[in-house]
């Protein structure tokens, strides 16, 4: 049953996806502007990839938010996991809905009250702010994200798979590493990936909380938009959606070969060899 | 799977009459709760070595419960579970000799169909050359060595299903829990998996038990089964005893078809009990000795197939014979139910096996029939 395309649907189509891509493909168009003036088009050129490998502050910067991204998407993974393993499979424990409640608060918590209440407890608690102070408030933020996919995960997961392990003579924690663990690392990947792009982009936290010699990206980027937006900055944008978009095929070709997998294992075993 | 002759085997054991023989497994007034409920319920039974035994049951009977506790996964609440004589408190299920099938069959997706098998063996850190030939040993045993490379998901139901039977046999368990084993097969496949069950059994000599809700299974497979309900058992027997000599109108009623009819004591002769029935409008008699007092409730309850159906009266007035009509007919294709509605309203049914190809039946609907039984043909059940 195939219709053809109604005028609306094809306007709100194009409309819809106007909306979301246009500032992008414009911000990426102007990275090759020749012009130092964002808005005037004064022909092609990748000179502003080639100054932006001069900017040490900018390659710092980066540096910095990637190395960032890495650790505290690390702690956050390990304990989310650890979060949604309790959440799962403790069944009642007294506190039980207080832990749930507080793990999912930084979800719905406005990032300007989690930073500025970050701010002041290290104020209180007199540590130097720098990288690691915005590593564990990443940390804080992301393991939240981290212990819902997994937990997901975990809820689909056939207990009798453990319980046959047990049977079979395997100690829990040993049971853990190879059964559960290994099944549950899709959710447990999502996750990392999860909370390291949440790391990656996040301003207001970071701006809180940061010190000297850790500047972000975005707050980097931040900061010389107020002084006007320059080509370089369009350029290391471009850079970063790039990487994104890399990103996201990979996953997904990653995800479509297995599907293409599967049907090729569920038509072997019909046949029956 | 034809190995040597099983039937003087299967026909000699019954070591549960055998007052000498100690119990392989037994379950000591055990009770287990979760919260509220109780799942199972005082409950004590004993089971031999060698033994294929059936714990059968509607779902929710605490079957289940019974089993997981064997193998570990629920401790009793109350009460002692013995294998071999050890008392199992307490030991977690990665130390008991017990394996089990599970009804999901539990297999391993990330792991190949060899890996699988050989699971069991590696945690106990048996030697490399051993667990391949118990590995190749059990492939050989469910017939898959050409599938060992593949992943369960990759295989069959029937194929997956023999996976995780090797896989529980690999270690060779003291006892081998079936958990719904054949659940998910379709119904010729579990006809022909029952009989390689038993065979299987017989051949390796170890002592099954078997969780199923199909009665069918239960009677094809086991030496004695335990009829539950609510957390209790019913009745404990053989299959032939269980479906001829039910303990209880619930046990008559779970296993086969069955007419059950109510009526009171009335004197009889010693060795005989009467019946006096409203339904058949007829005292029923039946060669049985019952205990209970002449006067209180009882019922007669007699299999179809027992019960013979004739256009003719019968000529021997000593048998039980009831009159009726014929009020509806069901053709199964082996055999045909009848449903005769007697003159006090109730209903009686009937098997007549189809021996001959039918061309015309020989009684038909609304025929007036004689529904005669033997003295032993029934029983008489007071609860």
């Amino acid at each position: 049953m195939r219709k053809g395309q109604s005028w609306f649907n094809t306007t709100s189509v194009a409309l819809g996806f106007a909306f979301l891509y246009a500032p992008i493909i414009i911000l990426v168009m102007y990275s090759f502007n020749d012009s130092k003036l964002v808005t005037v088009w004064g022909g092609f050129s990748t000179r502003w990839y080639f100054e932006l490998l001069q900017d040490q502050a900018m390659l710092d910067a980066a540096w910095i938010t990637l190395r960032l991204a890495f650790v505290s998407a690390t702690v956050a993974t390990l304990l989310g996991t650890l979060a949604a393993i309790t959440l799962v499979r403790f069944g009642r424990f007294l506190g039980r809905s207080v832990f749930s409640g507080m793990i999912y608060a930084p979800l719905v918590m406005p990032d300007v009250i989690t930073g500025l209440s970050l701010l002041l407890l290290f104020v209180a608690l007199g540590v130097d702010r720098g990288f690691w102070t915005v590593t564990l408030a990443h940390v804080t933020l992301t393991m939240c994200f981290v212990a819902i996919v997994v937990q997901s995960r975990l809820v689909a997961f056939d207990r009798n798979l453990e319980e046959a392990a047990l049977d079979l003579g395997c100690p829990p924690f040993k049971t853990f590493l190879v059964i559960t663990l290994p099944l549950i690392l899709p959710g447990v990947i999502a996750g990392w990936m999860l909370a390291f792009t949440l790391s990656l982009d996040d301003l207001v936290i970071a701006s809180f909380t940061t010190g000297p010699g850790a500047t972000t990206l975005p707050m980097k980027i931040f900061s010389q938009v107020k002084f006007g937006v320059t080509p370089e900055i369009n350029a290391i944008s471009t850079i970063l959606i790039a990487i994104v978009a890399t990103g996201v095929l990979i996953a997904s070709l990653v995800g479509k070969r297995r599907e293409v997998e599967r049907q090729k294992a569920e038509r072997l075993a019909l046949r029956g060899g | 799977m034809v190995g040597p002759a099983i039937g003087p085997i299967r026909r000699s054991f019954a070591p549960w009459n055998d007052p000498g023989v100690k119990p392989f497994i037994e379950f000591r007034h055990v009770t287990k709760r979760f919260g509220e409920f109780v799942a199972v319920d005082d409950l004590s039974l004993q089971i031999y070595e060698r033994e294929f035994f059936a714990l059968l049951g509607p779902s929710g009977c605490g079957k289940t419960t019974l089993m997981r506790m064997l193998g570990g996964f629920d401790e009793p609440t109350d009460g002692q579970v013995l294998l071999d004589g050890q008392d199992l408190g307490g030991i977690p299920p990665y130390r008991r000799p017990t394996n089990m099938m599970f009804q999901s069959y539990a297999l391993f997706p990330h792991m190949s169909v060899w890996d699988n098998i050989a699971f069991g063996l590696r945690q106990d850190g048996t030697p490399k050359a051993e667990i391949k030939a118990r590995v190749e040993e059990m492939l050989a045993l469910v017939k898959l060595e050409k599938f060992a490379r593949r992943k369960p998901q990759q295989l069959s139901g029937g194929q997956r299903q023999r996976v995780a039977l090797a896989r529980s046999l690999a270690k060779k368990p003291k006892v081998l829990l079936l958990d719904e084993p054949l659940g998910a097969l379709d119904k010729k496949l579990r006809e022909e998996t029952q009989f390689e069950l038993t065979d299987l059994q017989m051949k390796l000599g170890m002592t099954f038990l078997i969780v199923t809700h199909d009665q069918e299974e239960a009677m094809t497979v086991a030496d004695r089964i335990a009829v539950m309900d609510q957390g209790r058992i019913v009745q404990v027997a053989t299959p032939a005893e269980i479906y001829e000599q039910p303990n209880s109108r619930y046990v008559a009623d779970f296993i086969g078809d069955i007419n059950i009819l109510e009526g009171h004591l009335a004197p009889a002769p010693p060795g005989s009990t009467r019946l006096e029935c409203a339904a058949t409008g007829a005292n029923v008699e039946v060669r049985q000795e019952t205990a209970a007092p002449t006067g209180g409730q009882a019922w007669f309850a007699i299999r179809p197939e027992k019960v013979r159906i004739s256009l003719d009266a019968p000529t021997d007035p000593s048998v039980n014979a009831v009159r009726g009509e014929v009020w509806d007919i069901g053709y199964l294709g082996d055999v045909s139910i009848y449903h005769v509605r007697l003159s006090t309203g109730a209903t009686l049914k009937a098997t007549i096996t189809n021996a001959t190809r039918l061309v015309e039946r020989p009684i038909t609907w609304e025929d007036k029939v004689w529904l005669t039984w033997s003295h032993d043909a029934g029983v008489i059940l007071t609860r």
